[in-house]
């Protein structure tokens, strides 16, 4: 900015010095789908950013209201943060049984913890390896996703589907855990640190990467909490606040696990890599949860509680859970006599973490917001629904 | 806290505002406010020392069917760890409600949302524009709202193509 006006002061008569509008998107390899961002820009510098998102609208609320039952929701809800079905699944599914009052099978809270734990550590793959990609470093991206092919192979074979599942059910879980679930389960619990530790060799602490995203895009705790911010956005900021700790769903409490936040170790807190880092060392907590998991899993029938109909009281409620992206929240309205919801409403993490951009993103270059971007983590599916 | 010692807090403070407290209601109990009032019991609800409700967790927009629209705010404390859900009611041919997006930044875009939707009109919002339909979606139609009739025509394409 300082040169800048120093040229301009050097040139002799009328120079105009004016902003200028860039479109960034909604073809933009970096913006992960279709986001549109409209940037006001003097030179190279940022002076706003004005997202305009909508264009994978797919009226998911819509939707919901007209279905027939409850249940014919959930394929619906996978479709919003299509890298982590699992998580949204869950989250859906808990909020209806909190309407309805039911209790499920211990087995079936242990799967589908498994489940949520083994799609975070996927997600998470995929958003360091796409962040990665988007900083210029091809190989990482390439490392991620040999591992993350093993977790979708483990629900391969328990439920058929790679991406999105239709898993986790009111009341329980479409298929028990197959044989050999256990021993996959065990290789991949076996040979994940030593992957994670190449990929941190790799990306993590390269002096490259750390430049480009040290110190880039600092998001304080106080702003991060006013702006709703949740997840690793929150945690990287030095927030100590995971759903799974402070408001605990399933079995959770069961479990001994950390939950890492930004400390600054690169530049200052809240920065791209600390965001970055947050999901690193969430991984290897994941990798805890799973391992006490499958040790106390107990025997069961994961069908024995789920209900031939789905018709909640009158009443609403509002439930969140800790998806990889940060709370995911569903506040559904029963009517008390149809057997579909009268209204649902899907509080997307990416949707509120991403409203935050304008913010984090003023005064640093193009290039950095690229790498703040990603630093986000959004998925369009979510944002839009 | 419990929700209904948070709502004497508030009954102590703004009772000419309170419409209804539900104590016994299905899953949470809720408070109704007045949509004229609800920015002034937000900012007590953040700044009380006590209460300290820094966190929007979400803002809905709601259509009764009955000729009513709706906003409900479900807020969080970091400080506290407690939660409480609060309501706000408008007749459909005038439903201005108070903006809450000075107190929680996060009911900015929540705000467009519900805007977008169910055309709730949010006093006091800095950006009041649609948000997830497109710009050139007509105006006065809001797809959320329970007698939303999908148009024949849009775009001089034909709805279902």
């Amino acid at each position: 900015m300082a040169t800048f006006e120093i040229t301009t002061r050097s040139v002799k008569g009328d120079l105009k010095t004016d902003t200028m509008i860039l479109n960034m998107g909604p073809q933009h390899p970096s913006t992960h789908g279709v986001l549109r961002l409209e940037l006001v820009v003097d030179g190279e510098v940022i002076v706003d950013v004005i997202p305009h998102i909508g264009y994978l609208h797919r009226c998911f609320e819509k939707h919901a209201e007209q279905m027939t039952n409850y249940q014919q929701v959930i394929p619906y809800v996978d479709r919003m943060d299509y890298v982590a079905a699992m998580g949204n699944e869950l989250a859906y599914v808990l909020a209806v049984e909190k309407l309805l009052g039911i209790e499920v099978p211990e087995r079936v809270q242990y799967i589908r913890v498994i489940m949520a734990e083994l799609q975070r550590i996927a997600s998470h793959l995929l958003a360091i390896g796409t962040y990665g990609l988007d900083l210029g470093a091809f190989t990482p991206f390439l490392w991620c996703f040999r591992e993350r092919e093993k977790i979708l192979d483990l629900f391969e074979i328990t439920c058929g589907a790679r991406l999105l599942y239709n898993y986790i059910w009111v009341g329980g879980v479409s298929h028990d855990l197959p044989s050999e679930f256990g021993k996959k389960l065990k290789d991949f619990l076996k040979t994940f640190p030593k992957a994670l530790k190449e990929i941190n060799d790799l990306l993590t602490f390269n002096k490259i990467f750390i430049d480009r995203t040290a110190n880039v895009g600092v998001l304080p705790a106080d702003v991060a909490i006013n702006y709703g911010c949740s997840g690793p956005m929150l945690r990287g900021s030095g927030v100590k606040f995971d759903l799974r700790k402070n408001e605990p769903y399933l079995v959770y409490d069961r479990f001994e696990f950390d939950i890492p936040v930004g400390e600054g170790k690169m530049g200052t807190v809240g920065d791209c890599w600390d965001r970055y880092y947050v999901r690193v060392r969430e991984m290897e907590e994941s990798l805890k949860i799973i391992e006490q998991a499958w040790e106390q899993l107990p025997p069961g029938d994961v069908h024995s509680a789920i209900p031939k109909k789905v018709r909640p009281p009158q009443g609403e409620v509002y439930f969140r859970t800790e998806n990889p992206r940060g709370e995911i929240g569903f506040y559904i309205i029963s009517d008390g006599h149809s057997a579909s919801p009268f209204r649902v409403k899907a509080r997307a993490p990416s949707f509120v973490n991403l409203s935050v951009l304008p913010e984090i993103s003023r005064g640093y270059m193009i290039a950095d917001l690229v790498a703040i971007l990603g630093s986000v983590d959004i998925v369009l599916g979510e944002v839009d629904r | 806290m419990q929700a209904n010692e948070i709502y004497e807090r508030i009954k102590s403070k703004f009772e000419d505002a309170i419409v209804e407290f539900k104590a016994d209601a299905i899953v949470e109990p809720y408070l109704e406010v007045k949509a004229d009032r609800v920015k002034d019991v937000c900012e007590f609800l953040r700044d009380d020392p006590e209460l300290a409700f820094d966190y929007l967790m979400c803002l809905s927009g709601v259509d009764y069917g009955n000729g009513t629209l709706g906003v409900v705010y479900h807020i969080y404390s970091m400080k506290h760890g407690h939660r409480f859900v609060l309501k706000v009611k408008v007749p459909i041919d005038n439903p201005v409600v108070q903006s809450v997006e000075s107190i929680w930044k996060s009911a900015n875009w929540h705000e467009r949302e519900a805007y977008d939707m169910f055309g709730i009109i949010f006093e006091g919002h800095p950006d009041l524009r649609r948000i997830l339909m497109p710009y050139d979606w007509p105006e006065g139609s809001y797809p959320l709202r329970k007698d939303f009739q999908v148009p024949e025509f849009y775009n001089g394409m034909k709805v279902p193509y």
